[in-house]
């Protein structure tokens, strides 16, 4: 890009709302969703290519594009209603600022995604990354009313509300969870909330992997009321063994009958459970091993295939750092893999009707496998055709299903 | 009247499906006109009923051949006119499509045709332990395609989610005929989530031909609390308390004075006090103890809210009768008057005692009856309005009313539909709900699924109150932006 659009950038939004980045490319900090439009509307007839960073810690900013543009400036959390239990925050608010806000509201959003405290809630929200406690809340999709999304061209699109139950319309705010950012930037979101749980208790067994599933489908069998039943890995709970870690949480009394019903259930297990000050940093630790390798990425099992999914993953990449819903099915990977490697992963496990889906890693292997890779028949048609309608100049620099389409 | 002849059309459709399936004669059309809601009635074209996802897929294509418009339809039960065909448009009855494909509880999921019937799934999943949780009122007749189409609530998605979030996996036919796959059996998606953007979608992206549900566990305990108050508003208030304290009960409903007497005077009648404001009816689950614990929190804050009569159910005998009258409440609403509109809207929570209010200034303003049954946990509102439509001033005073509500609701923050969707009946307010930028994305959405514009016309968005958006890849959108 030349210095005159440089120019013409600071003459549009202001010299403060225009920077540089490490490498020079003009990063845009637009400080509401009208001027994130207007820059997107000028890109459009510029025809230059957008790259969008949230918090810039969970994909890394390397897409090629001619301008970057940041949600930073767009970082509060607008309102809480906790006797809604709603709250309307900027996608560029960190979720740590989001929990703040939200504890002192006495509220709690049950989304404990992988990465860092700093990722912006728009990075959550666009990449569809949720963590341990999926078991019991659900993912992404699950806590998400409604969202304001600023399209490729420039078009303001608020889809759903602030109500917990709504099917005015169709539901375009499913399109933008998990869709990373190829269908529009997301700038503010309406957020499911619950009420911050009275007692937060976290136990952990160890033992052999299989032995642990096996306990994580007892105890899914037989309902135990767990927020969190997830699979660590050694090296990501930083043990010498594979941990099953329980996360209890509720009022005081539910979550002893729960914590015994644990330990009656998956008999052949021996829980401990962690010192209360130590929650917050085990799970966080786990959290952010998801960054330990250059790539990380989702595979969407069901509990009864959990264990050869996890093998499968074993014998083609490897098994060091790894974190699942033992409730669940869902896998979570984090290392180092060839795009052959990675190809031939997704496809046996597309073989067991598994999605494979890339959440991060650097721009070359993004551009070569994408995130999601090849579609089913017919749903690439109809995703191309929704790409074209939420940025018809194809300016959003997205890799969806990567150069070679598997 | 596009393309084809009638005549024609019906004989091409009787070698697909067999002449007994093909309804082209006046009375027989007229079982197709409504779909529960009084107010709303269109005759199709004509009506074709397939067995088999084959013989879907065949119409389909007949249909796109011939550039002919076509609405699905499950059992008709909606109450929001989206299963209504106008008179150049085919209706594709899909209840024939009810065999249950397969149940796997070790993966706690079911395989179905979109004709099955709610409640029928449940039954099958039952031996296993397992329920299909999404309820609708209606769950003994409607159908699960139909539930997909309108992302169908019911008193229990309170705690355990609405539609969207127990479909996993779909088989589409879209417009063209072509067929495509979306989601997985584990619910994660294929790239982007495409079911989620189906469900909901009301019959005009496509239909779907075949479900992937997700069955959850039924509880091991199950407690059923049902509480009268002498004041609407203090019930209400216990709602907001009862959410407030983290408790998510699987079901939390309300019921008004009025509706508490028709139901009393009915065959559905559960013993109530008839002289009680408004009632409340609480379900709780999970294992004994924990729901025990809840229990006596829940039971706590409603007598500190005023209840007056707290009621639980013993046996699963008992906690039939309660939810008999909340789930036959429309039915025993229905003999008050000739006709009955039940409406549907949300407020937040917090909106709920200043709405009610509301309604009821606007009752006692239009001189109307209106009762208020509806899913108090989630703020989904069903104001049920009774009447006879053959007063035209009474008619006038009840589409007044609907309208006023939705404003109300809409000013409180609202929403215009919690579960029935927008269909026919709420198409005028999507401009008071939604700019025309937003409401030119869902057209172009459509569009994408459906270039031509030919599933389910005309219902959703006011194609005029919608900005222009590119039309992605399609050399006949026409169609669908001037209708």
């Amino acid at each position: 890009m030349n210095e005159a659009a440089y120019d013409r950038l600071q003459a549009l939004l202001g010299p403060g709302a225009v920077e540089r980045d490490g490498r020079g490319l003009p990063r845009v900090v637009p400080e509401n969703e009208d001027r994130l439009a207007l820059l997107c509307k000028t890109a459009m007839e510029e025809k230059w290519k957008i790259r969008v960073e949230g918090r810039g810690t969970w994909l890394p900013p390397d897409a090629p594009a001619d301008l970057a543009v940041t949600t930073h400036a767009m970082g509060r959390v607008i309102s809480v209603s906790p006797s809604d239990l709603v709250a309307t925050v900027q996608a560029g608010a960190t979720l740590e600022t989001v929990r703040r806000d939200l504890a002192e509201a006495g509220m709690w959003l049950a989304l404990d995604p992988p990465g860092r405290a700093e990722r912006s809630i728009g990075s959550i929200v666009a990449t569809g990354t949720s963590g341990p406690l999926r078991h019991l809340y659900g993912p992404v999709r699950d806590h998400v009313l409604g969202c304001t999304v600023v399209t490729g061209d420039g078009r303001i699109v608020r889809s759903g509300g602030r109500v917990v139950k709504n099917v005015a319309g169709y539901d375009l705010t499913k399109l933008q969870i998990g869709g990373f950012g190829a269908f529009g930037i997301v700038t503010e979101l309406h957020l499911r909330l619950r009420t911050l749980p009275r007692a937060d208790i976290t136990l952990l067994a160890r033992g052999p992997r299989d032995r642990l599933t096996a306990g994580g489908r007892d105890a899914t069998a037989a309902q135990v009321g767990a927020a969190a039943l997830e699979l660590l890995s050694p090296a990501l709970a930083d043990e010498s063994d594979w941990v099953l870690a329980a996360r209890l949480l509720g009022q005081e009394a539910v979550v002893s009958a729960e914590t015994r019903r644990l330990q009656q259930e998956t008999g052949d297990l021996i829980w401990e459970p962690l010192p209360a000050d130590r929650t917050g940093t085990f799970w966080g630790l786990a959290g952010r091993a998801a960054l330990a390798g250059p790539l990380t990425l989702r595979a969407g099992a069901l509990l009864d295939g959990l264990d050869d999914t996890l093998d499968l993953i074993r014998d083609l990449l490897d098994d060091r750092l790894i974190s699942a819903g033992a409730g669940t099915g869902a896998v979570r990977w984090s290392g180092e893999a060839p795009p052959d490697r990675f190809r031939l992963l997704r496809r046996q496990l597309a073989d067991r009707e598994v999605p494979v889906t890339l959440e991060r890693a650097p721009w070359e292997l993004r551009r070569v496998v994408g995130h999601f890779g090849a579609y089913q028949e017919g749903v690439g048609r109809l995703v191309g055709k929704l790409r074209e309608t939420f940025d018809p100049g194809s300016l959003l620099s997205v890799a969806l299903e990567g150069a070679h389409g598997d | 009247m596009p393309g084809i002849a009638t005549d024609a059309l019906a004989r091409d459709l009787a070698r697909i499906v067999g002449p007994r399936w093909v309804r082209t004669r006046g009375s027989e059309l007229v079982t197709y006109r409504a779909d529960g809601l009084p107010t709303h009635e269109s005759t199709p074209r004509l009506v074709v009923l397939p067995g088999s996802r084959g013989e879907v897929i065949a119409i389909v294509r007949l249909l796109s051949e011939s550039g002919s418009a076509f609405v699905a339809r499950g059992a008709g039960t909606g109450l929001s006119g989206g299963a209504l065909a106008d008179t150049d448009a085919v209706l594709i009855v899909l209840t024939r499509l009810s065999k249950i494909l397969a149940i796997h509880p070790q993966k706690a999921r079911a395989i179905l045709e979109p004709g099955v019937v709610n409640a029928r799934l449940s039954e099958a999943a039952r031996p296993y332990g397992l329920q299909y949780v999404p309820d609708p009122s209606s769950q003994t007749a409607c159908t699960v395609g139909g539930n997909v189409a309108e992302n169908a609530g019911g008193p229990h998605c309170l705690k355990y989610g609405v539609t969207t979030n127990h479909i996993a996996a779909l088989e589409v036919v879209l417009a063209d005929g072509s067929v495509v796959r979306l989601g997985s059996q584990s619910g994660e998606p294929w790239g982007p989530d495409l079911v989620g953007l189906f469900v909901g979608s009301e019959g005009m992206f496509g239909i779907a031909t075949e479900i992937t549900v997700r069955l959850v566990p039924i509880p091991p305990a199950i407690h059923t609390v049902f509480a009268d108050f002498m004041n609407l508003r203090a019930a209400s208030e216990a709602v907001s308390a009862i959410i407030a304290s983290g408790i998510v009960p699987a079901a939390l409903e309300m019921m008004d004075q009025s509706c508490i007497q028709a139901v009393e005077a009915s065959i559905y009648a559960t013993g109530a006090r008839t002289d009680a404001a408004a009632a409340l009816l609480v379900e709780l689950d999970g294992t004994p103890e924990t729901v025990e614990a809840e229990a006596a929190l829940v039971e706590a804050l409603l007598r500190q809210h005023g209840a007056r009569d707290l009621r639980s159910a013993a046996t699963e005998a008992e906690r039939a009768r309660l939810w008999q009258g909340r789930k036959k409440a429309f039915g025993a609403l229905g003999r008050i008057a000739p006709d009955l509109v039940v409406q549907d809207a949300v407020v937040p929570r917090s909106a709920l005692p200043d709405t009610l209010d509301r309604i009821g200034a606007i009752r006692d303003r239009l001189g109307l009856r209106i009762s208020n049954v509806f899913h108090a946990g989630d703020g989904n509102l069903h104001p049920c309005i009774s009447f006879d439509r053959r007063d035209r001033d009474l008619s006038e005073r009840v589409r007044q009313a609907s309208e006023e509500i939705m404003y109300a609701c809409l000013a409180a923050g609202g929403s215009i539909t919690g579960e029935h969707g927008v269909g026919s009946d709420k198409l005028g307010y999507m401009t008071a709900a939604f700019d025309g930028e937003t409401l030119g994305a869902m057209c172009a959405v459509r569009l994408a699924f459906d270039p031509s514009g030919r599933a389910n016309p005309g219902k959703v968005y006011p194609t005029h109150a919608c900005k222009e958006w590119s039309r992605a890849g399609s050399n006949e959108a026409s169609r669908g932006m001037t209708r």
